[in-house]
């Protein structure tokens, strides 16, 4: 049995906004989550907290599908939010469920 | 039937590995009990030194965990101690009174930390370095800060310190005698470890006797023989260890200084073993992991009957020491004598140090510092008692130079090795298993320690498991030796790198990538930044700076601080500064509740904790009283630091403010490999601390010093000297010739001082000698200046289309924009 999910979706604003390799920050009432961009146009939400001491991830180094977290380089991934590489295991972020939608950014937030 | 009962007394190192060897050979014979004193399961002990250092966490270090324990059937009373045996009846009596029968007996039960019997001994504070309760006193010691004092300066008594001081303490050594680790090491190697370590906090006072320790309820300091007194809060003792023979001595065991056993590990009664710290086997007692894998081979062979006639003869040991950075081996024989002959290197400027010990043509000893990486090498030769007759010459340079002159490919020495034989002594792996683990895909040196653990705890054998790397997957693994790649993503150097660019004039990030290779879409944070600076340094007008391969500070220009806000520097022309500047700067505090203002080391002010929305306005702000960015937070010249000089100074020669001040304007926006800084000082006084500058000058009479490659960060380096000019427009151009030369030549993140040190004084004096060589450095400098010299801050004006991005894409707090419903699907 399924229990029936619903998701608000919720539109932070146009996909272009946010530039290929980078990130834009959306404040919420659960905290800012940091919308990304990779080099190959996919796009990802994770809430803007590194697990490890809390360093605002939208403004880190994205590559691939990671970014690198400004205060001490830990490698989160964009797809799980999880630490990769060698703090793997260490820590996690919440990932944020996001669609594109007619060149719109729609936040799944549930609020 | 009922099984065979092995009870094992101590679940430290030697208890869990021989439990795991005994069902590794046979897993259901045996009904298995294990006994630890400690109520954790067994950790790996030599990792306490990264753990107290903070290198590490304990969850990092247990080797056999209580669910391993569990699912292989072992019973274990974890703080639990047997308080005696009793030989006859056949069982172990723990302290709360519950006995525990056995068929064979393994006494594991390590060693004691010796405590000194000084006045004081007793006091809240004193402690000793030997498990994590240590550890944890230690950690929340050093969470006040303060001193603490380790008596003792042998491998554990350093590591202590060492981890103290990394922890925030100011940390000092007692040691006996003249030398640290004087068992492990000759003089020359002990004064270099002092000295690597003062720089790494930790100061040793040698030829001290330890008289008293002083304090009320808690320790408050040491009093030494000679009437000196040292303060601490924490005390540690790290003065040696005893091996812990009760209640084996109780129960009438055989014991000398340690549990006395044979070749098979039997003590005097021959149901009970005893293996590790507390056994003593033809005299000799251990005080490291290396011996103790082979005793536990040795005793479950013989347990289990895989091969009952196994026996231990006793093993040579080697040391490594575990401070994050220094290099440091020793092994066998070195302190010499009759019949040895010493083979010795020096390299002062490199802060190298190797000494071989040789006696009839075979290696009975050797000593390295600073350059390690040979030790497995050097003991392994030591151990199978090669004759070096014909290597001799050339053994000391280390194994790769040795075979390549002997047209020998290192790798092939390991490749002839069989299979069994012992690889990585920390963790007991065999060059098999190493290879096997290397054949199951895990192609790097990182991958092959996360598999299977070799080369993982002390790194002594590195040299053998990279050795290994190569010979079984051969050119794919040649191609990632040469010089030290940029990154993962790459094969290639810094110096590869850039003269691609610069020859086969690649101007794009993406062309680089694709040019040479690299094995990632867009490369990652170490690699993007790099190619960034090579490229804008190499086509300063073609090249377009690429901000999302920046770091954040050089992206927002300010710098990031651990709580998301920025901090914001104005340049100040040679730490000048005027009322309207200072006006301007008293009213962005006020308009933007600036809740901190601070005097930098760099003569300016710093003004902290702004958000990021509210950068622009300050900037513009900021603007409008005529400041710039001071680039504090880039990769760029930093401050010019002057004194006052020949204007108002009574011993001042010349004008070094004024001279500083054009400096500055000279050289302001240029991006370079590391931060930058530069000094005027009038008179050889030095007030301006040029001679720890990357670019200083220090004003004589009769002209200008040109000082070079100083640094005052984490190795502090004094300038040298460059050349002598005799007016300031000398001064400038020299400045930016060498400069440029440094943007073209250095590698990204390496400051004027390592690149000096690298290359040489002699290439930067060569580079910049030629009147018309210095003059086109300066020519190219001043065309990059060109293009760079704007101040990033005008160029995002509050509300611009650059401001965009310092504001948050959506601020959903106040509510919901605008909101779909959707159903999913069933
Ligand atoms: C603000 C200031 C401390 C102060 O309050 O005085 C400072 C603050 C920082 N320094 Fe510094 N350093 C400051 C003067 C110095 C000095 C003294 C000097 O310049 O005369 C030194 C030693 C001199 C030298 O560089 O050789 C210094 C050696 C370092 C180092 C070690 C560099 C090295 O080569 O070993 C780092 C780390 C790094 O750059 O990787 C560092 C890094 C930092 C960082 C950027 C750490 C960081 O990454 O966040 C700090 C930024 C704080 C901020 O948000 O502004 N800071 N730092 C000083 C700013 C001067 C200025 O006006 O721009
Ligand atoms: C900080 C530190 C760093 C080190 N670094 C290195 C290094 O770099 N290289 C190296 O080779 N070695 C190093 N060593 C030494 C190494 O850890 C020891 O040689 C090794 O742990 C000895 O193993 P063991 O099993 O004999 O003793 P332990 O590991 O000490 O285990 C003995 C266990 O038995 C328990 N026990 C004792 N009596 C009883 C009883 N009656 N009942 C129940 N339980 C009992 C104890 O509580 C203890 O847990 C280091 C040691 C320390 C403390
Ligand atoms: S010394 Fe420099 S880097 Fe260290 S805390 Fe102070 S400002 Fe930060
Ligand atoms: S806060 Fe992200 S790495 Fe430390």
């Amino acid at each position: 049995m399924n229990a029936s999910v619903v998701i608000h979706w919720t539109d932070v604003g146009p996909a272009e906004e946010v530039q290929p390799q980078s990130a834009r920050r959306v404040e919420t009432d659960l905290g800012a989550v940091a919308v990304f961009r990779t080099v190959s146009d996919e796009y990802f939400a994770i809430f803007d907290r590194c697990p490890h001491k809390h360093g605002p991830l939208s403004e880190g180094i994205v590559h691939g599908k990671a970014v690198a977290c400004p205060l001490h380089n830990w490698s989160i991934s964009l797809e799980t939010g999880e630490a990769m590489g060698a703090d793997a295991g260490k820590g996690c972020t919440p990932t944020v469920p996001l669609m594109i939608e007619n060149g719109r950014i729609l936040l799944g937030l549930n609020i | 039937m009922t099984k065979e009962k092995i009870v094992v007394i101590g679940a430290g190192m030697a208890g869990g590995r021989i439990v795991e060897e005994i069902l590794k050979r046979d897993d259901t014979r045996f009904d298995i009990s294990i006994i630890g004193a400690e109520s954790l399961p067994t950790y790996d002990r030599i990792q306490l030194s990264p753990v107290l250092a903070g290198e590490k966490s304990f969850e990092q270090i247990v080797t056999h965990s209580q669910e391993w324990y569990d699912s292989n059937g072992v019973k274990t009373h974890f703080g639990y101690w047997v308080q005696s045996i009793d030989t006859k009846g056949k069982f172990v009596v723990l302290h709360d009174g519950q006995t525990i029968a056995y068929d064979k007996l393994i006494l594991a039960m390590g060693s004691d930390p010796i405590r000194l019997p000084l006045p004081g001994a007793d006091l809240h504070g004193v402690v000793a370095f030997r498990d994590l309760h240590d550890v944890d006193a230690m950690q929340k010691a050093a969470a006040q800060g303060g001193e603490a004092v380790v008596i003792g300066g042998g491998l554990l008594g350093l590591e202590a310190a060492y981890g103290l001081a990394k922890r925030g303490m100011k940390a000092t050594v007692i040691h006996l005698v003249d030398v640290l680790m004087e068992r492990q090491l000759d003089e020359a190697a002990g004064r270099l470890l002092e000295k690597a370590l003062l720089e790494r906090g930790v100061t040793s006072v040698l030829n001290a006797q330890s008289e008293a320790i002083l304090g009320e309820t808690h320790v408050e300091g040491l009093k030494l023989k000679d009437g000196r007194v040292i303060p601490a809060s924490l005390l540690v003792m790290a003065v040696g260890i005893r091996p812990h023979v009760e209640p084996a001595k109780s129960s009438g065991l055989k014991v000398e200084r340690g549990i006395v056993v044979d070749d098979q590990m039997r003590t005097s009664d021959p149901d009970i073993f005893a293996i590790g710290e507390c056994a003593q086997h033809r005299g000799q007692c251990y005080g490291l992991v290396a011996p103790i894998w082979e005793m536990c081979r040795t005793v479950a062979d013989v347990l289990t009957e895989t091969r009952p006639d196994s026996e231990y003869h006793g093993s040579s040991l080697a040391t490594r020491l575990k401070v994050s950075g220094v290099d440091l081996y020793s092994a066998g024989q070195f302190s010499g004598g009759e019949g040895y002959e010493d083979v010795v290197f020096r390299d002062p400027s490199r802060g190298v140090y190797k000494r071989l010990v040789i006696k009839q043509n075979k290696l009975a000893g050797c000593v390295l510092f600073g350059e390690a990486t040979d030790g497995g090498w050097y003991f392994d030769l030591m151990k199978k008692g090669e004759d070096i007759g014909d290597i001799r010459d050339t053994l000391i340079f280390g194994q790769a130079v040795t075979n390549a002159l002997a047209g020998q490919d290192p790798s092939d020495a390991v490749a002839a090795w069989p299979d069994d034989t012992e690889v990585c002594g920390c963790n007991g792996v065999s060059k098999g298993q190493v290879v096997a683990s290397i054949q199951a895909g895990n192609d790097n040196l990182d991958k092959v320690r996360g598999h299977c653990k070799a080369s993982a705890s002390c790194g002594s054998c590195t040299g053998i498991v990279e050795s290994l790397l190569k010979c079984t997957l051969g050119d794919a693994f040649k191609a990632q030796t040469g010089p030290k790649p940029i990154c993962k993503c790459t094969e290639h150097g810094h110096a590869v790198v850039r003269r691609a660019i610069v020859e086969q004039e690649i101007k794009t990030m993406p062309d680089v990538m694709q040019a040479l290779k690299w094995s990632t879409p867009d490369g990652c944070s170490s690699c993007r930044p790099a190619l960034n600076y090579y490229l804008l340094c190499a086509w300063p007008r073609e090249y377009k700076d690429d901000p999302r391969s920046r770091f954040v500070n050089e992206r927002n220009h300010a710098n990031i601080q651990k709580d998301g806000t920025y901090s914001v520097v104005p340049r100040m022309w040679g730490g000048l500064t005027s009322a309207k500047e200072l006006r301007a700067i008293a009213d962005v505090v006020d308009k933007y509740d600036v809740p901190m203002v601070k005097v930098t080391g760099g003569q300016r002010l710093d003004l902290f904790g702004i958000k990021k929305q509210d950068l622009p306005a300050v900037w513009a702000d900021l603007n409008a009283a005529g400041m710039v960015s001071g680039h504090a937070y880039a990769k760029a010249l930093r401050t010019v630091k002057t004194c006052v000089g020949s204007e108002w100074c009574r011993f001042g020669t010349q004008d070094s403010t004024g001279l500083g001040v054009k400096l500055e304007q000279a050289t302001w926006g240029s991006y370079m490999p590391h931060k930058f800084k530069m000094a005027v000082s009038g008179c050889p006084r030095n007030c301006a601390e040029a001679t720890i500058k990357d670019f200083g000058v220090v004003c004589v009479d009769s002209g200008y010093e040109l000082h070079v490659g100083g640094n005052a960060g984490i190795h502090v380096r004094v300038t040298d000297l460059l050349t002598k000019v005799a007016t300031e427009e000398e001064a400038l151009e020299w400045s930016m010739a060498f400069v440029q030369l440094y943007r073209e030549d250095a590698w990204y993140l390496e400051r004027t001082a390592p690149w000096i040190e690298r290359v040489g004084l002699q290439f930067v004096k060569d580079g910049l000698a030629e009147p018309d060589v210095r003059a086109a450095l300066v020519a190219r400098f001043l065309e990059s200046q060109a293009v760079f010299q704007v101040d990033p801050w005008a160029e995002i004006a509050p509300r611009s289309e650059p401001a965009k991005v310092f504001s948050p894409l959506a601020d959903l707090r106040a509510g919901i924009s605008q909101s779909h419903l959707q159903e999913p699907a069933e």
